[in-house]
């Protein structure tokens, strides 16, 4: 395993833990961070093959990335206040009746 | 020798490094409390800003610990303390874990047949980027500039976006307020 496998391996991992928690975990709060943990898989992945290549494509794609997550977390986090001051709770059973 | 002894210095440091991040994610499943879980999610984000740095993508490092730890966890930690949330007796997984599990094993499998195929072998040593940051700003605002316009777009809407939903809960409270 040379160093490229050791790091998309890495990153692979980060991505993988990071949907099963927005699966399994019930906390929307904690849902939120597991996606920021599949961004992040997927920045080591594109660094690594920028890195590797010597192009800055991949590097502008990461930077992309930073500013979707921010934007990402700029919106949910008002949403989730409005969620929580219907309801009083971070618990995503309690937003079963949510349609859409 | 020293060199060398620096070679293997920092291939040691990045499979820590690479260690710590997958430890950080793993306790992000199985740890109870919120602000645990962001305190694991912070140490991954550091963890990978330390890969960034070795593999000498510095100014990705920065933009890791600045932006993402900086800004985007700070941001969660006061959220987790303004809602005050505490551990609540409730169970901590959905009833989707065996499917979730078994959809983890399947991906990993997949993922990991995929990237265990020759990969082109890395080029230069640790640390050698072949760019800084100069290369990379220059790129950026000369070929991708429509990214970098669309870029600022995308910020300008989200804050729109946040103002207009703080506003429609602000409006409903005063509704219940009022009757």
């Amino acid at each position: 395993m040379d160093r490229t496998q050791l790091l998309i391996g890495v990153a692979v991992a980060l991505f993988s833990l990071g949907l099963v928690g927005v699966i399994v975990r019930r906390h929307v709060l904690v849902m939120l961070m597991c996606m920021e943990l599949m961004l992040n898989g997927v920045n080591l992945s594109l660094v690594t093959f920028a890195q590797q290549t010597s192009t800055t494509v991949g590097a502008v794609l990461v930077f992309l990335i930073f500013v979707v997550a921010t934007v990402e977390i700029a919106l949910a986090i008002p949403i989730v206040l409005l969620l929580v001051r219907t309801k009083r709770t971070l618990d995503l059973g309690a937003y079963s009746d949510l349609k859409g | 020798m020293i060199e060398s002894l620096l070679g293997h210095a920092n291939t040691l440091l990045l499979l820590a490094c690479c260690a710590g991040a997958v430890a950080g994610a793993a306790l992000m499943l199985v740890l109870r409390q919120p602000m645990r879980v962001a305190m694991a999610l912070i140490a991954t984000m550091l963890f990978l800003g330390g890969i960034y740095g070795l593999l000498g993508m510095h100014f990705i490092a920065a933009f890791q610990v600045l932006i993402y730890v900086g800004a985007v966890m700070l941001f969660m930690v006061y959220v987790i303390m303004l809602l005050e949330v505490r551990e609540s007796d409730g169970p901590r997984y959905s009833r989707l874990v065996i499917p979730g599990v078994a959809s983890l094993l399947v991906l990993l499998f997949v993922l990991a047949a995929s990237v265990w195929r020759p990969l082109p072998s890395p080029q230069g040593e640790i640390g050698d980027a072949g760019y800084g940051i100069a290369a990379f700003s220059i790129d950026f605002l000369g070929t991708y500039w429509l990214l970098f316009e669309l870029t600022s777009v995308l910020l300008v809407a989200a804050v729109v976006a946040a103002l207009a939903a703080i506003r429609v809960g602000r409006e409903a409270a005063e509704r219940r307020t009022n009757g």
